[in-house]
């Protein structure tokens, strides 16, 4: 069962990766290398954040745990079945809105009934309940552009669960709310994470983010993204962030990205410069 | 990011101070909405009239060459009996029988809109329905993109011969004008529309179980509606355009058939008021099609009044 037990094709964990590479346009001129030797094991119901910095490939890790890419190198298993396609069981939710304009609040949380031929009732019903689970039952006919930033990833929370996820793979989405809402989404979340009893992979650059939320942090390299070193955040929940323990982490998780950072920007200035 | 926004807040508040005055007047019309755009619509066309009729009164602009407004409208009655459709082509029947002026005029402009309506339908659906097929399968892409992409350039001036051949005279040949005009342009802007719909619906589409047939008709199709829309008003005039020309050159009667007329028997009246019929259909026909688009894209917020307070 756990992390540390040999890799197994019926391993029960929420995530396996073993050997996971990626490389971007892979055999042309263009050949990029995101991923190198991912092994990670992440078990049901714990919450991963994923922490590098920009371009390091940890969404890429994500795309292809969501089996929305196909992995170059190594393998990925979810619950013991191997990831070639994406699967209602690994819902993402993006960075920025994602919802389908055309639709109402409710359509789009039942989209995935629909595409399965559920009746009318029974998609309302469903997304009634996943509505409520995000407190936007009273926006059920509002279309996506009469709601605020904060409320429209509520609503693709909420798209998500409706599928009833074994995995919640979630890319950046509070990038773009401001640092009050972004908070108080983070509480929501975590409240979402406790109910749903699902897997949650959290991509950010936010060290805040990463020590209020993570059960452990993933620390990429730049480029190609490799694994740093898995950090574990073993605060009690509710977590006060303003502890000296937590601001010891996100002191610790500062020095471990430093370097990264630094690497990346050398990187880039010697891409800028003059062959 | 929080800055950035705060940037922007203060340019716009300090932009918003100078024309306030002139935003409370414009919310105080709010309801009367319309009736502004109404009175615009008559100031604009007033200005281009005007001028003309200023230069028709210094003497600059002759008027039997160019005969202001004033002249061309004045007899209706006059002009409408070269619209008379209903008893033109019969031998022995005078250029007085028939409908009158008014319905004449009435009867070839209809003719002329049914034509360009009819047209702007089959080459829309054709034109989707082949750009998704373009971007559903490669094979499909491989076959038919090279050909698509080789006939775009032809003028549908050149297309009129085939026209006649294939459909003699009628509708069919004018009709036939008006789509072949517009399909192979509609296509690649299908195309172009397909490319530019945001991945993450598509992938969002992915994670839901979707099958292809499934994220096309549900995703790729109505994202692509907004864009279709708009290439439609534009092809909407090209339309126009293209009708006048299959109508001129022996495609039956019509307005393009009226000014042939004109041209022939040296009527400058008579186009001037030919084109007048012609620029309020159109300008009738791109309003239908907006208030369309209004009602059939809901989901879009109004952006030109934001970039006009910029």
């Amino acid at each position: 069962m756990s992390s540390e037990s040999a890799p197994t094709f019926s391993s029960r964990d929420a995530v396996v990766c073993r050997g996971v590479g990626k490389t971007w346009a892979a055999g042309t001129k263009r050949a990029h290398e995101a991923l190198r030797d991912i092994d990670l094991d992440i078990k049901p119901g714990e919450f991963v954040v994923f922490l590098g910095p920009s371009g390091c490939g940890k969404s890429t890790l994500l795309y292809l745990i969501a089996g929305l890419e196909d992995a170059t190198d190594g393998q990925i298993w979810s619950f013991s079945d191997k990831v070639e396609t994406p699967s209602p069981e690994r819902s993402l939710i993006f960075q920025e809105t994602s919802l389908f304009p055309w639709l109402t609040v409710w359509q789009n949380v039942s989209f995935g009934l629909a595409i399965r031929g559920a009746s009318q009732e029974e998609r309302r019903k469903v997304a009634a309940e996943a509505l409520q689970r995000v407190g936007l039952i009273a926006a059920m006919d509002k279309r996506p552009d009469e709601l605020s930033g904060g409320m429209r990833q509520r609503v693709a929370v909420a798209r998500a669960l409706a599928m009833r996820p074994k995995v919640l793979l979630m890319d950046e989405p509070f990038a773009a709310l401001d640092v009050q809402t972004r908070a108080r989404m983070q509480d929501f979340l975590l409240d979402v994470w406790r109910d749903s009893g699902a897997s949650v992979l959290f991509v950010t650059h936010h060290i805040d983010e990463a020590v209020a939320l993570a059960d452990r942090v993933v620390v990429f390299t730049s480029r190609p993204g490799r694994i740093k070193t898995i950090y574990p955040i073993d605060l009690p929940r509710p977590r006060n962030l303003f502890s000296r323990e937590a601001e010891a982490m996100r002191i610790q998780l500062t020095e471990l990205l430093r370097d990264e950072v630094d690497r990346a920007f050398a990187e880039q200035e010697a891409f800028a410069a003059p062959a | 990011m929080a800055v950035v926004t705060r940037d922007g807040e203060a340019s716009a508040a300090a932009g918003a101070s100078r024309p306030a005055a002139a935003t409370r007047l414009l919310a105080s019309m709010a309801g009367l909405d319309w009736l502004a755009k109404v009175w615009w619509t008559c100031l604009s066309i007033s200005l281009f009239a005007g001028l003309w009729e200023l230069c028709w009164a210094m003497g600059w602009a002759d008027e039997k060459l160019l005969p202001p407004p004033h002249i061309f409208l004045d007899n209706i009655a006059e002009q409408g009996r070269f619209f008379n459709t209903a008893t033109r082509w019969q031998v022995g029947t005078s250029m007085t029988e028939g409908p009158s002026a008014f319905e004449s005029v009435l009867i070839t402009g209809a003719a002329t809109t049914m034509r360009v309506f009819v047209g702007l339908v089959l080459a829309s659906v054709l034109a989707i329905a082949v750009g998704v097929l373009v971007r559903y399968y490669r094979f499909f892409d491989r076959l038919v993109l090279p050909t698509i992409t080789l006939l775009s350039p032809v003028s549908p001036i050149a297309w009129l011969p085939v026209a006649i051949f294939l459909f003699g005279i009628g509708n069919a040949p004018a009709i036939f004008m008006v789509v072949v005009a517009l399909f192979f342009h509609m296509v690649l802007a299908t195309i172009n529309q397909i490319d530019t719909v945001n991945t993450n619906l598509i992938n969002v589409a992915r994670t839901m179980g979707a099958s292809k047939p499934q994220i096309y008709a549900r995703v790729i199709v109505p994202a692509i509606l907004p864009g279709m829309l708009q290439v439609l008003r534009m092809n909407l005039f090209g339309a126009w355009m293209v009708v006048l020309v299959a109508e001129s050159t022996g495609v039956g009667y019509g307005m393009g058939q009226v000014i042939m007329l004109a041209r022939n028997t040296f009527n400058p009246s008579l186009v001037f008021f030919t084109i007048a019929v012609i620029g309020v259909l159109g300008f009738t026909f791109d309003w239908l099609l907006r208030l369309a688009q209004r009602r059939i894209l809901y989901w879009l917020p109004d952006t030109a009044e934001r970039l006009r307070v910029l």
